[in-house]
């Protein structure tokens, strides 16, 4: 297959030659020094088209499967029901992209307007934008290495006429790769408020979730807090309590008492959260009153809070 | 077979099987540990090759966390999982310090450790070498099927949960596979219901039917439903021979039904 250009954490970051993705690149002695590290000019681009959003939140996990893009849909669905407040859906797992079925919107396509691609809107208030409005089929498979991903990135962010946005909630694929470097890197300049981090309560996958919050800390994303999700399982006919994932090493409580970061709440297991998202509903118009339901609006109420409180430093430090 | 695959450490491996899913957390490391310890149990000398460098989780789910790689001639030793040494595991998670430690590696870089693993882990003779991917389609998938090709014909184990959000990602694997030239051998859904141990109502948590629907439509073989387990997911916790300590659990038949269809199939298939 085709050789690659060598991509690496950004020649315009302080760690430019420095991270752990430098290492045994050919360019590392050239980066590290500095010169020539010219910052990609969308990284500014970027950030002048995104002044008219208010909040970036980041959805994340080390681990596959843990609920991250139904947390991000139920994120956009929960604060959109208050019709004053503008919603954006950026989904940026590229190779496996979920929201569009989640949000009942498959089949959809993006058009190009004046300003660039517009995204598909669910509501007035709540737009979305996924590489699965861009395929041509459900059996199209998006085959691609991660400079290619990682152009699909910055076009959704530089690209996309998102107009005025209170909240623009990020869903991401698991683990500490190409997409996330790359988020992360382009949102630089235009401030992330801070990230959501999902997790299952047993130890295989938040052994997973560590590397996610060490990820974090490297590239001094800001931690919003952890979601346990998939937590009990209450059976519907006795009601009596399971563990299917059982919390065999104290679960997301105790591993957030240990990296002292705060737990935004735990979401029981709950079958209708699987058929809402098939059908493409909100689960908290499904089931309003269900645990789950309500554990979900209390997370996002902390959310809330967070963004609230958090006031952006004004201006960031500029890369040399 | 081609001139280089004659010598090297690939050159006493038997069958190779991908273990793959567009989606996450569908159950890819949980079937490939049970069908290496199944391969074991049918007397197979299994090597698993972990290629999910983000987040591996063979080396936890085979208790040998901590373990370290050594140097031979012939390069890389693989950790033995087993005292008979019918297991053999290469995972970034022993190359790592520490464990929280996030690898924040782009594609190139992972393309090159792949690389590595395959052509310089001295794998010896092994019956099947199954293969542990992350999710999706991307840099992993893509160096895993160059540097394995020349050892050929590849085999392909799709993993999915009966949600029509899983399916969906596991039909753009699909497609994956059959441009990628690899031979599904068959879907397998992970997942499938629960059986309350109260009161014994099964409950489809993650719905249902969806793994069995998506073989049919795209024509290759069902191979069953494992059903949520949670002794499975206990035994995955601490490491433990799930298919030899809890015969009677409820994972069991369908796991070890999957792995003797992979054993009759396999031999057939991938020629
Ligand atoms: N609390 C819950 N109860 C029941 N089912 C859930 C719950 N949370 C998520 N699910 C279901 O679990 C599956 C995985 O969730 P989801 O797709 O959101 O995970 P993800 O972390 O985005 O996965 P990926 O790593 O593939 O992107 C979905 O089918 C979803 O409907
Ligand atoms: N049939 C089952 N019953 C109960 N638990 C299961 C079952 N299958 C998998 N699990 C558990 O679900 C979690 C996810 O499984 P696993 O890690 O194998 O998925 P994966 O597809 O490899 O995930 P990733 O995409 O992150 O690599 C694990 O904790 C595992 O122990
Ligand atoms: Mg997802
Ligand atoms: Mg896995
Ligand atoms: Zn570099
Ligand atoms: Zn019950």
């Amino acid at each position: 297959m085709e050789e690659v250009p060598q991509g690496c954490p950004g020649t315009g970051s302080a760690q430019a030659g420095q991270g752990a993705s430098c290492q045994g690149c050919p360019n590392q002695r050239l980066c590290a020094s500095g010169a020539g590290a010219a910052p990609d000019p969308a990284i500014e681009e970027i950030k002048e088209k995104l002044k008219t959003v208010k909040h970036k939140i980041l959805v994340l996990s080390g681990k596959g499967g843990v609920g991250k893009s139904t947390f991000s849909a139920h994120l956009a669905y929960g604060l959109a029901e208050d019709e004053n407040t503008q919603v954006a859906l950026l989904d940026i797992d590229i190779c496996g992209p979920s929201i569009p079925k989640m949000m009942g919107l498959e089949g959809e396509q993006v058009h190009q307007s004046g300003s660039g691609w517009s995204p598909v809107f669910l509501e007035d208030n709540l737009g979305v934008m996924s590489v699965g409005f861009l395929l041509g089929s459900p059996d199209d498979a998006v085959i691609w290495r991660g400079p290619k991903k990682n152009g699909m990135i910055k076009q959704f962010l530089r690209d996309v006429d998102w107009g005025q946005v209170d909240y623009l909630i990020v869903d991401t694929p698991p683990g500490t790769s190409d997409e996330h470097l790359s988020a992360v890197q382009y949102l630089a300049a235009a401030r992330i408020d801070g990230a959501a981090i999902i997790t299952t309560p047993q130890e295989v996958s938040l052994q997973d979730v560590r590397k996610e919050i060490s990820f974090c800390r490297k590239v001094k994303l800001p931690i919003i807090g952890v979601v346990e999700n998939m937590s009990v399982f209450i059976c519907p006919k006795c009601k009596k309590e399971s563990q299917i994932f059982p919390p065999t090493t104290g679960g997301a409580e105790r591993m957030c008492q240990d990296l002292k970061i705060p737990l935004l709440g735990k979401v029981p297991l709950d079958p209708h959260i699987g058929k809402s998202c098939d059908k493409g509903q909100s689960f908290l118009i499904d089931a309003p009153d269900s645990p789950a339901a309500v554990a979900y609006r209390g997370i996002i109420q902390k959310i809330q809070e967070f963004c609230g409180h958090h006031k952006p430093k004004q201006e960031p430090l500029p890369s040399s | 077979m081609e001139a280089a695959a004659e010598t090297g450490n690939m050159a006493s491996v038997q069958h190779i099987i991908l273990v793959l899913s567009g989606k996450g957390g569908v159950g890819k490391s949980t079937i490939s540990t049970q069908l290496a310890l199944a391969l074991r149990h049918a007397g197979k000398k299994v090597g698993i090759l972990d290629v999910d460098l983000c987040g591996p989780s063979i080396p936890r789910m085979l208790r040998a966390q901590g373990r370290a790689v050594h140097q031979c001639d012939s390069g890389w030793v693989p950790v033995y999982v087993d005292q008979e040494q019918s297991i053999s595991l290469m995972s970034v998670g022993f190359l790592l310090e520490n464990p929280d430690e996030a690898v924040v590696w782009r594609g190139p870089k992972k393309n090159a450790l792949i690389r590595q693993f395959v052509c310089d882990v001295a794998w010896g003779q092994l019956d099947y070498l199954v293969v542990d991917t992350p999710p999706g389609t991307s840099d992993e998938h893509m160096a895993t099927v160059d540097a394995l090709r020349p050892y050929g014909p590849l085999g392909a184990l799709v993993v999915t949960t009966p949600q029509a959000v899983s399916v969906g990602d596991v039909r753009r694997e699909l497609t994956f596979c059959r441009k990628a030239g690899l031979q599904v051998l068959g879907v397998v859904e992970n997942m499938s219901g629960f059986v309350c141990p109260h009161c014994a109502e099964c409950t489809h948590v993650f719905s249902r039917g969806g793994g069995e629907e998506l073989a049919c439509h795209a024509g290759v073989p069902f191979l069953g439903s494992v059903p949520l387990d949670p002794e499975l997911t206990r035994s995955l916790e601490e490491g433990r021979d799930f298919i030899r300590e809890f015969p009677e659990s409820p994972a069991f038949p369908a796991l070890l039904s999957i792995a003797q269809k992979v054993l009759t199939e396999a031999p057939a298939r991938l020629l």
